[in-house]
């Protein structure tokens, strides 16, 4: 067995199932039951990965969540592969393959690791103050290196192949946390006929609880493991109650929405096609209870990173767990009694314990039990280095004196291969306050402590403060009855609680309180040891003026990264004020904000992604149009024809060819995806003219007219031609992309600010489909389908509307254009119009009705000089700055008519629409470039281009644009100036370049 | 994400809704007879009150209609929903809406 630091008995593990994986390309062997941390310390391999910034090498130091070092690239097969993986929590299964990340070229030799040999060129604040300036250099040269240097794991680059689902629950509560205070929460809750659902990290239920051995407590006589057996038995039948393993509670929002995550499939030792790999609840509790637990710190003396140095708990929990030894030949350093326990069940394992230290002066209640045990206890003694390399060789220890200053000439170094640590515990508190309870430092624990929350919301146990299991679960109990009785459920029978044998801790010795064991190196003491935040990083930062704990966050990064400062949070906290000369009770903890661990993309996206990523909508001549050859875009969620090529034809021929069609002959288009809505009751006048810019009460029945819709503010929100059906009926044809906004936007006028006014506004785009037929010979062609209709042109004048029959297919027809043609717009049944535009193509071969796409009908329009919604307007333009004052009806208000008279849309700078004709008439101007005087740095921007094009009717290149107004003139030159083109000059004139008088359109 | 008690509905889950922000005081009855300060004090002041405030909402995917939400911003608790034109519910600690 190539398993050397794995015990022959004991452990959860099941020693019948071997499995072996990967690690690097070399074969790992474990068991089920174990993760790859405890497979990784079985095979006695310390080095896991190289730190963040410095390189420095890194090993396991914790068995949890928290994990900070051991991070790995984990994969499953092909594309099933995740970055940072926390080695701690992936459970082993046969086939997986694991990485070591941030090593270059090999994690033993590490090229990078030079870096931590410049460390004193790499304090905090050196990104910022290095590559502050030139913004060239940074973008591309120094960040490129860097990323390349520091950082975390590469981005899987293959599609995953995994399923995600989510799930949406309520229930009455909501317990988290799986150790034996949520287990009696929600035993005691379920009893008393609440619905609850339990949610736990760990695969097994027991929390803490199951990581502590011979030295843990006996309940009711009983070993721990013996007693959750009995409790779990309890569970079963106790009422409903959905019990989750493998989930953890990753957002607990202030409005009691919680965020869980349940890791289905990642375990299982033979995969299962029909599960998800992940489930993302949306759960929607009445009431939470948080037994979320607590992280064990590590200490601060020099070289307190070097593999090998691992936390008490860790070590226990490696032991009880999976029956590994962290090591073989201890030091233990007990700045907490957690040490003791450590010490003690590591040693009954086989272990020596070459020297167990204690800064306190009065040892804990298990000091007796060490020394009877045979561990030599030096009191009053503390680490100050550590050496080896990279794993732990040997640990320097040295006496403290009475103001906790080290005696160097007494010091000793002690040769180990593990030095097991324990700084206290810093309570679970991240959902309580990411749901908006209170905190406050709290001496004694030396922690930040639960003080009031939300009336829906307890905490209990460790998590709370709770030192012993028989405080834990009588919070848990206090609590559950409090939840329950805001619930308006009986509270539960009164249940004994067990009878408990366990040690008092005596009070531990924050890590932070002995600055001179490390005042030799802080540079090489670490805080963070994700971000590679040192004690002098941390001084450096107060010195820098960022004392505050929100701003040293920024400026150090401690905190940070996938483990959000879960081990380092306090002593940073606790180093700040230090440093600042403030009592730590001033600071405040920097915002604790979801997740609580990191949660993979694929788990939020759940369904949503390929062809479920986002709806995609056709419009009723989408077929039609593919049968002819159309090449399409996206428009918003619509799918459009951009073009019709013909075999061989470019898609610019296309266009060019369909729009000289529609110049001399006729186009059709399907403008279907327009908005249309329908706008009746008898104060529907008075409420368009309030929203349009036109007049509309003054439009005769049977007419059109185009105009603006303004925001309150003065600038265009869309554009659009309102018809009247009836004195007190209208129809809107609209803008595509602004219709959802524009009904948003009727709906909120007149409910919200005129709900006097009796106006009905209802969407009817989607039964209807919209034929434009354009162009000179349009009417000729119409005529030829069309039945009870006049189209004459003095019975059916430009701007009106008629009904009538096309192809026998009830139509409604308007004469609208926006291509400045002769132009008609039909209106008739989506389920009709292949129907309608079939005939039409049958009946007029010889004038050639040309189907024609959206970049056709932009070079149109553009030589029209006609506005576009979001290319002309950018929410910052006015009708005057577009030059359509001939729009603002006077003598009536309007939304948005007030501010059009404000100072500042009065100034003679405002930008004005003006036509661009670029000097050399085959160049295009780049559509966003800015309009200077000359093509030199620093020159002022005069403007940009909105729209460009190649108009197939002049022969040339033309564009609009914004350019202010005091410079726009007719026959004023300007440089169009856009990045990777060469400058481009231009000539301004009217924004109108064929037809000004419109008489084609009138035709 | 928040669950929006609508008037007309009853409790939905915060997506099918889109929140119109800070309700003001009424839109001025005319707006002509208002110097620029006046008027644009209206157009754009907001009191962005920390505590409870009225804001517009909208069912945009459910019944379409809009009504007022009162909602504590510390902490996103959603205190009452009521249509407009009704009066506020008691007891909310609501200041008076707008500037
Ligand atoms: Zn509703």
């Amino acid at each position: 067995m190539r398993q050397p630091f794995r015990l022959a008995t004991g452990g959860r593990i099941d020693r019948s199932r071997p499995i072996e994986v990967r690690l690097d390309g070399e074969r790992l062997q474990g068991f089920q039951g174990d993760t790859l941390a405890s497979a990784i310390l079985a095979r006695g391999i310390r080095l896991v990965g190289r730190s963040f910034k410095r390189h420095r090498p890194r090993g396991i130091l914790t068995a949890g969540p928290e994990e900070p070092n051991a991070l790995l690239r984990v994969e499953r097969g092909p594309g099933r592969v995740d970055p940072n993986a926390r080695a701690t929590l992936v459970e082993l299964v046969p086939g997986l393959s694991a990485s070591t990340q941030n090593a270059w070229p090999s994690l033993r030799h590490d090229l990078a690791g030079l870096f931590d040999r410049a460390a004193a060129f790499l304090p905090a604040g050196f990104y910022y103050k290095t590559f502050f300036r030139p913004g060239w250099a940074w973008y591309r040269l120094f960040e490129p290196a860097i990323r390349r240097l520091a950082g975390l794991g590469r981005a899987p680059e293959t599609a995953d192949p995994d399923r995600y689902l989510h799930r949406h629950v309520h229930c009455d509560l909501l317990v988290v946390g799986g150790g034996p205070a949520g287990l009696r929460a929600a035993g005691l809750a379920a009893r008393a006929g609440a619905r609850v659902i339990l949610a736990d990290e760990r695969p097994a239920p027991g929390g803490g609880l199951l990581d502590t051995g011979t030295a843990g407590p006996r309940i009711e006589g009983l070993p721990a493991a013996a007693w959750l057996e009995r409790l779990l038995g309890e569970l079963e039948g106790a009422g409903e109650l959905v019990r989750l393993s493998r989930t953890t509670v990753e957002a607990l929002h202030p409005s009691g929405h919680a965020l869980l995550l349940e890791r289905v499939a990642d375990h299982l030792q033979e995969p299962d096609p029909r599960l998800p790999r992940e489930r993302l609840w949306q759960v929607r509790p009445r009431a939470v209870l948080l037994a979320t637990g607590r992280l064990e710190r590590p200490l601060l003396f020099p070289d307190n990173d070097r593999p090998g140095i691992l936390l008490a708990g860790a070590a226990r929990a490696y032991l009880a767990g999976q029956a590994v030894l962290v090591g073989r030949d201890l030091v233990v350093a007990a700045f907490d009694d957690s040490a003791y326990a450590a010490a003690l069940e590591l040693a009954a394992a086989g272990a020596r314990v070459h020297a167990l230290v204690d800064p306190r002066g009065e040892p804990g209640p298990l000091a007796g039990a060490a020394e009877a045990a045979g561990l030599r206890l030096l009191s009053r003694w503390a680490p100050v280095g550590s050496e080896g390399g990279p794993g732990l060789r040997a640990v320097r220890l040295a006496p403290l004196d009475r103001t906790g200053r080290p005696d160097g000439r007494r010091e000793r170094t002690i040769p180990c291969d593990a030095l097991l640590v324990a700084g206290g515990w810093t309570p679970a508190v991240q959902l309580w306050a990411q749901a908006g309870g209170g905190l406050a430092w709290d001496p004694a624990a030396a922690a930040f402590l639960p003080t009031r929350g939300p009336s829906w919301l307890r905490i209990a146990g460790a998590a709370a403060g709770a030192r012993t299991l028989a405080e834990a679960l009588a919070q848990a109990d206090r609590a559950t009855a409090e939840l329950l009785a805001g619930l308006g459920l009986a509270p539960p029978p009164a249940e004994p609680l067990p009878a408990i044998e366990e040690p008092v801790p005596a009070p531990s010795t924050p890590p932070w309180a002995l600055p001179e064991t490390w005042r030799r190196d802080p540079k090489s003491t670490f805080v963070d040891f994700q971000n590679d935040v040192s004690v002098a990083d941390i001084e450096l930062a107060v010195r820098e003026g960022f004392a505050l704990p929100e701003h040293a966050k920024r400026w150090t990064t401690a905190g940070m990264a996938t483990d959000q400062g879960k081990t380092s949070a306090p002593a940073t906290l606790a180093l700040l004020a230090a440093a600042a000369g403030r009592p730590i009770e001033e600071l405040a903890p920097t915002t604790m904000r979801p997740p609580w661990t990191p949660v993979s993309f694929g788990a939020l996206a759940g369904v949503h992604r390929g062809d479920l990523f986002r709806p995609i909508r056709t419009a009723p001549l989408h077929a039609w149009a593919a049968a002819r050859g159309a090449v399409f875009e996206d428009v918003g969620n619509w799918k459009r024809p951009t073009a019709f090529p013909r075999p061989g034809e470019s898609l610019e021929a296309a266009a060019a060819r369909e729009a000289r069609a529609v110049r001399t002959g006729v186009g059709l288009f399907d403008a279907s995806t327009l908005g249309a809505f329908d706008v009746q009751g008898p104060d529907a006048a008075t409420f368009l003219d309030r929203i349009w810019t036109i007049d509309v009460a003054g439009l005769p029945v049977g007419r059109c007219r185009y105009g603006l819709v303004l925001k309150d503010d003065g600038t265009v929100l869309d554009d659009g031609v309102v018809c009247r059906l009836a004195p007190n009926r209208f129809l809107l044809s609209t803008t595509t992309g602004g219709a959802a906004r524009l009904y948003a936007w009727l709906e909120r006028w007149a409910q919200t600010e005129w709900p006097n006014l009796r106006v009905w506004i209802t969407p009817v785009a989607e039964g209807r489909a919209v034929i434009a037929v354009q162009g000179p010979r349009s009417r000729l062609l119409l005529r030829r389908a069309a039945s009870g209709v006049d189209l004459s042109p003095e019975a059916f004048p430009h701007m009106a509307w008629r009904d009538g029959k096309i192809a026998g297919v009830a139509a409604r027809i308007f004469r609208v254009s926006f291509t400045g043609e002769t132009a008609f717009e039909l209106h008739v049944p989506a389920s009709r119009a292949e129907e309608v535009i079939d005939t039409l193509l049958r009946l007029g071969p010889d004038l050639e009705p040309t189907p024609y796409g959206l970049e056709a009908m932009h070079l149109l329009r553009l030589e029209k000089g006609y506005i576009l919604v979001g290319h002309e307007t950018d929410g910052t333009v006015t009708p005057r700055d577009l030059g359509l004052e001939r729009l603002l009806a006077p003598g009536k208000d309007f939304v948005g008519k007030r501010s059009l008279d404000l100072a500042e849309h009065r100034r003679p700078d405002r930008p004005r629409l003006v036509g661009l004709l670029p000097l050399d008439p085959t160049a295009l101007p780049a559509v966003g470039g800015q309009l200077v005087e000359r093509a030199e740095p620093g020159a002022p921007p005069l403007g940009r281009v909105s729209s460009a094009g190649r108009s197939p009717t002049l022969g040339r290149t033309i564009a609009l644009g914004l350019v202010r107004g005091d410079r726009a003139r007719p026959g004023e030159r300007l440089t169009v100036f856009a990045a990777d083109r060469p400058p481009l000059e231009v000539e301004l004139c009217a924004p109108c370049f064929l037809d000004p008088e419109g008489v084609r359109l009138r035709g | 994400m928040l669950v929006i008690p609508c008037p007309f509905c009853g409790p939905r889950e915060e997506v099918e809704f889109a929140c119109g922000g800070e309700a003001g005081p009424p839109r001025p009855a005319d707006p002509g007879a208002l110097d620029d300060a006046a008027w644009t004090a209206w157009l754009w002041g907001r009191v962005n009150r920390k505590g409870p405030q009225v804001e517009t909402w909208w069912h945009q995917a459910g019944c379409g209609r809009w009504f007022l939400v009162a909602r504590d911003t510390r902490d996103d608790r959603v205190l009452a929903a009521w249509p407009i034109g009704a009066p506020a519910p008691a007891g909310l600690g609501l200041a008076e809406p707008g500037p």
